[in-house]
């Protein structure tokens, strides 16, 4: 299918390629074409507006640095989701600092300084809207089911899967409550540093956060005492055997079937610590913690040994959430998808501020779930189908039939269409309609009302009448071989 | 009527205790802290020469569950916090047990629930479909204890008016936001042990829980677990809301079954560990020992090591003593590094002095042949001289059909009139029966309630596996206010041990009781399910033989028969022809 990008390309005055090939304003469009598997390609298609400035817009381009014309511009742009805006700014322009040509801002925009031909303009126009809307690697990752394997990058299966809802869990592990009373002000750390976050994204999904303290959960490994550093490492082939004793512990969340998310902060006992991870140098991570791909993040935190070994136990900790906060936030970015990807040195992105999140971000992340949605969609009809083709006597019933599956193809349908013509928020929708819709025809419990008697069960029942009546059958089948046998030798016999 | 109202406002009183002061050598924990665990084992001998150990764990936590969109857990489980914040549960008491607590022979019991599972919920006034969230509430419970409690379902769940009044804090009580469900089949063992610790703060690691091995508490001929969680009042003056979680474990281990002459008792005996340390989230964490006097003489018990203290109590209108040992007190484990409470008898019981239980029931079915039968209820009261009321709660499924008509009850040769009586009567397929009655049972009498009921026919697919084997009844629920022969001190529920305060202690002059009846095991008329099977195999082999003639039939070539060869029918024929003097063929 198609995927379209509506983007405003503005001219700043003096910045008009001298080989535009219309006067302005005008519209064009390019195609690309993003190979996912042998019979499937999603189109990726750019549907540009060339125009000049207007008189506001030339006033707010005129402000000091780029990070204040963002802020001015941010009225003046289509707010829709999806849709970008360029501003081409002069080669001379002082927005931009030195070495800098490119700069994208926190809302939808960017601005681009002007290089000279509409090539190098266009090849930069191209490189920074891929980066604010989806790449060929983001759309393989989105559909990383139907990618043969051995093509996706290492970071593709890092991604949560697309779903209606998730739940974010913090948990504060201590194992060793009898030397270590930790306190945590989770609920405050929540409010000032997750809820934001969890607010804008909450357009993508729900989200609920809660925390818990865990006592006498241990990690799975027995971490290697360093006597150099006189401290415990955990090396970095030994942390996916940490988690597993770990998750019997957290509790499944019954209440829902969201997936959830996972925060862990463990505070080594007394014995083990100073604790730190080491990657596969063998050099100290620095932040000293490491996430589980689709499942989340562990982050040791080391309490500082008492100046006085007779320091009355338990040793009272207050962890620094800020320290905590930055590392699960980032954590969360990257099971996102949101990592900033390593870019050209020319490019400049806008800090995303108190919010976590730039506008773009966003709309990245709803590319990425729209298509992962429409997929997991067809999947899901697909296989129902299959199931179908192969257990006859499954009865769907009319209801679910005309409520669940004709409105998940329906929605589907017009998720599909929605992102041809570049309306990615009504698509996004859509797709999450679907996606709920096909679920539930998947999951109906009148799929499996019936008993279903596989055939083989079917065919033993009749043994019976099978096995007698197949006996005069064999019995006579072998005479006549024997009898064309003899009528074979016969003449032979004659002669 | 008055008694029931009696005993809502006495859960009032009841739960409206002064808050948890901090244990000893704990004041650094109490700083802002919200929530606070109190753990206990009480070790009870029983008369026949058993021992009952019952673990409580409590769990407070200054918190309304039922507000806030964002929560955070410590102490209190966060799996059943979500659960009751979400479905908007009131109050929550789930028992699974293995076994029958016999109150006969072994007295009151701390805590009684009826064999199998046992789930009874109050849902909050908010809650618009009840029974969509009791549903999904048997659902999640059965996926967190590993218990077939998904089998709950419309035609097992009763909503007794009168039996079961909320134990926490409730203002108002719509009988229609209760639901309670009996599974007498489920079949206890260490897969719902095991969740069951997980919800411990200190899970297993540490405290009393280190007792808990799974293999010693099965061995058991008595195990009780169970969940309680209601709200209670925060302070004296009730203007905020705590929640409780109280954990609870009875098992009552066998003289015989351990294959020891003596009946000497010890925590290693019991339970294959001893006592380290307490869990160190514990504000309170105690081992209580009854060694109080059977007769006035001479002690029975001897228990070493020498308690530090020794606390006296009424319980269930006795009065009893118990000695102490406080895990948290540093004297504790001075002398030795770990604690092994051992009980001797000094000299063998004899079975006269054992004491009776005020009240105590039994019941059974009786009748002949697979059509009709009888259950039979009786209710003992062994108080010399004073009656009281009784609530006697029937929970019958549909396939046993009773007939009103033909209930009777009897004490003392004289018929017996209930002051109240609520059926319900049943639905096929949709909704068991049900029958509560309010009985005044005379002084030292016995009553016997009878009632028949006719045995329907199932369909085939509606019979469990092993149909043979019977269909379970549940135990039917008594409970009442029994008056005390003693008279009994106001306590301060907080001060005293937990296992005094989760059912409301009275005034004085009665103490609530709440007893379960034997479970029942009823034949009905079961068809022989391998009987569809032989018919097909008989008729097959009929059509089959038909078939095989036919085909035999139409398929042979027939020859002309060379006279030079005769057969063996030929032959006879000659011979016959020959006897006759007719020319052979």
């Amino acid at each position: 299918f198609q995927l379209t990008v509506p983007i405003a390309v503005v001219f700043a005055p003096g910045t008009v390629p001298r080989d535009l090939p219309r006067p302005l304003p005008f519209r064009d469009m390019q195609e690309m074409e993003i190979p996912v598997n042998l019979r499937t390609s999603v189109t990726s298609r750019y549907e540009m507006v060339y125009r000049s400035t207007m008189a506001q817009e030339e006033a707010a381009l005129g402000a000091a640095t780029a990070r204040e014309a963002d802020a001015a511009l941010r009225p003046l742009q289509d707010a829709s989701l999806g849709s970008l805006t360029m501003y081409v700014v002069p080669e001379t322009s002082s927005l931009l600092p030195q070495g800098i040509s490119i700069y994208v801002g926190k809302h939808r925009s960017a601005l681009v300084r002007a290089g000279g031909d509409l090539a190098t303009l266009h090849t930069r126009l191209r490189q920074v809207t891929q980066v604010m809307s989806f790449t060929a690697s983001s759309i393989a990752a989105a559909l990383s089911d139907r990618v043969p394997d051995g093509q996706l990058g290492p970071d593709a299966r890092r991604h949560l899967k697309s779903s209606l809802g998730y739940e974010i869990t913090f948990s504060l592990l201590n194992p060793d409550p009898k030397s270590h009373a930790v306190d945590w002000d989770i609920e405050d750390a929540v409010n000032r540093y997750v809820q934001p976050v969890l607010d804008k994204l909450s357009l993508v999904a729900n989200f609920s956060v809660d925390s818990q303290i865990l006592y006498y959960a241990v990690l799975g490994v027995t971490p290697r005492f360093d006597k150099e550093s006189s401290s415990f490492l955990l090396s970095a082939h030994s942390l996916p055997h940490v988690i597993n004793p770990v998750e019997a512990r957290l509790g499944s969340s019954a209440a829902s079937l969201y997936p959830v998310l996972n925060f862990l902060l463990y505070v080594p006992e007394r014995s083990h610590s100073p604790l730190y991870i080491q990657d596969k140098d063998g050099a100290p991570v620095s932040t000293n913690a490491f996430h589980s791909p689709r499942w989340g993040g562990i982050m040791v935190y080391n309490v500082e040994a008492p100046a006085s070994a007779q320091a009355s136990l338990p040793l009272h900790v207050d962890v620094d959430m800020v320290r905590v906060m930055e590392v699960f936030l980032a954590q969360l970015r990257l099971l996102f998808g949101l990592s900033r990807e390593e870019l050209p040195a020319e490019f400049l992105l806008e800090r995303p501020g108190n919010e976590g999140l730039a506008d773009w971000e966003l709309d990245r992340l709803l590319w990425a779930h729209t298509v992962e949605n429409i997929a997991t969609v067809s999947t899901t009809l697909t296989s129902l189908a299959q199931l179908l083709d192969k257990i006859g006597n499954i009865v769907i019933k009319d209801d679910v039939a005309s409520e669940v599956v004709y409105r998940a193809v329906a929605s589907a349908q017009s998720a599909v269409a929605e992102l041809a013509v570049g309306h990615l928020h009504s698509a996004f929708q859509a797709s999450k309609e679907a996606a709920t819709s096909s679920e539930r025809a998947f999951f109906d419990p009148s799929l499996l009302h019936l008993l279903y008697f596989p055939d083989d069960q079917k065919f033993a029942i009749y043994i019976p009448l099978f096995l007698p009546m197949a006996v005069p059958i064999l019995l006579s089948l072998t005479k006549i071989v024997r009898e064309s046998r003899q009528c074979k030798k016969e003449p032979t016999k004659m002669d | 009527n008055g008694m029931l109202a009696a005993a809502a406002a006495l859960l009032l009183l009841a739960a409206a205790g002064p808050g948890l002061g901090p244990g000893p050598g704990r004041a650094d924990a109490e700083r802002a802290q919200q929530d606070s665990l109190r753990e206990e084992l009480l070790l009870s001998p029983l008369p026949a020469g058993d021992v009952a150990a019952t673990f409580q764990f409590r769990t407070l936590w200054d918190a309304d569950l039922q507000r806030g969109a964002v929560s955070h857990y410590r102490l209190f489980p966060k799996a059943l916090g979500r659960l009751v914040a979400a479905l908007g549960v009131r109050e929550l008491h789930l028992a699974l047990t293995q076994g029958f607590w016999r109150t006969q022979a072994w007295g009151q019991p701390p805590l009684q629930a009826p064999a199998g599972a046992e789930l009874w919920v109050w849902f909050q006034p908010t809650v618009t479909d009840v029974d969509k969230a009791w549903k999904e509430l048997s659902n999640i419970l059965s996926g967190i204890f590993c218990a077939s409690l998904n089998f709950i379902d419309s035609t097992n769940t009763v909503t007794p008016m009168a039996s079961f009044k909320p134990l926490g804090l409730a203002n108002g009580t719509d009988h229609q936001l209760l639901r309670y469900a009996v599974l007498p089949r489920e079949v206890v063992c260490t897969e719902n042990l095991t969740p069951w610790k997980k919800l411990l703060p200190c899970g297993s690691k540490a405290g009393l829980a280190v007792l808990l091995k799974a293999e010693r508490l099965f061995h058991s001929s008595y195990h009780s677990q169970a969940v309680h969680i209601r709200p209670i009042c925060r302070d004296a003056s009730c203007l905020a809301v705590s929640w409780e979680l109280r954990q609870t474990l009875t098992v009552v281990f066998d003289t015989f079954a351990g294959g020891q002459e003596k009946k000497d008792w010890s925590l290693f005996k019991m339970f294959s560990r001893t006592l380290t340390d307490a869990c160190p989230l514990a504000s309170q964490s105690k081992v209580y020992v009854d060694i109080s006097p059977k007769n006035k003489e001479k002690e029975l018990l001897e228990v070493t090591p020498t308690p530090a203290s020794v606390h006296e109590a009424v319980v269930q209108g006795e009065r009893r003593t118990y000695a102490v040992y406080d895990l948290l007190s540093p004297l504790l484990f001075n002398t030795s590094r770990s604690l092994n409470v051992q009980l001797k008898w000094k000299r063998p019981q004899d079975s006269s002095e054992l004491p009776i239980p005020v009240l105590h029931a039994q019941r059974y079915v009786s009748g002949y042949g697979l059509q009709t039968g009888q259950i039979s209820t009786l209710i003992y009261n062994t108080h010399p001289y004073r009656a009281f009321p009784v609530i006697l709660l029937e929970t019958v499924p549909w396939y046993l059909r009773l007939y009103v008509h033909t209930l009777t009850i009897i004490t003392k040769g004289k018929e017996n009139k209930p002051s109240y009586i609520h059926y319900q009567p049943a639905q096929d397929r949709r909704r068991p029966h049900l029958l509560e009655m309010l009985i005044q049972l005379p002084a030292n009498s016995i009553t016997k309630i009878t009632i028949q009921f006719e045995r329907a026919l199932l369909k085939w697919t509606e019979y469990t596996p092993d149909p043979n084997h019977g269909f379970y009844v549940g135990s039917s629920v008594l409970s009442a206010l029994v008056p005390s022969v003693i008279a009994m001190k106001d306590v301060d529920v907080e001060q005293s041990p937990l296992f005094t305060s989760l059912f409301p202690s009275s005034d004085g002059s009665s103490y609530f009781v709440r007893l379960y009846t034997e479970p029942l095991l009823v034949n009905l008329p079961t068809p022989d399910f391998s009987m569809p099977y032989n018919v097909i195999c008989l008729t097959c082999t009929v059509v089959a033989v038909c078939y095989g003639s036919f085909y035999n039939l139409l398929t042979r070539t027939f020859h002309v028969e060379e006279p030079s060869r005769g057969g063996l029918a030929k032959r006879l024929a000659n011979i016959i022809r020959r006897f006759r003097g007719v020319p052979p063929l």
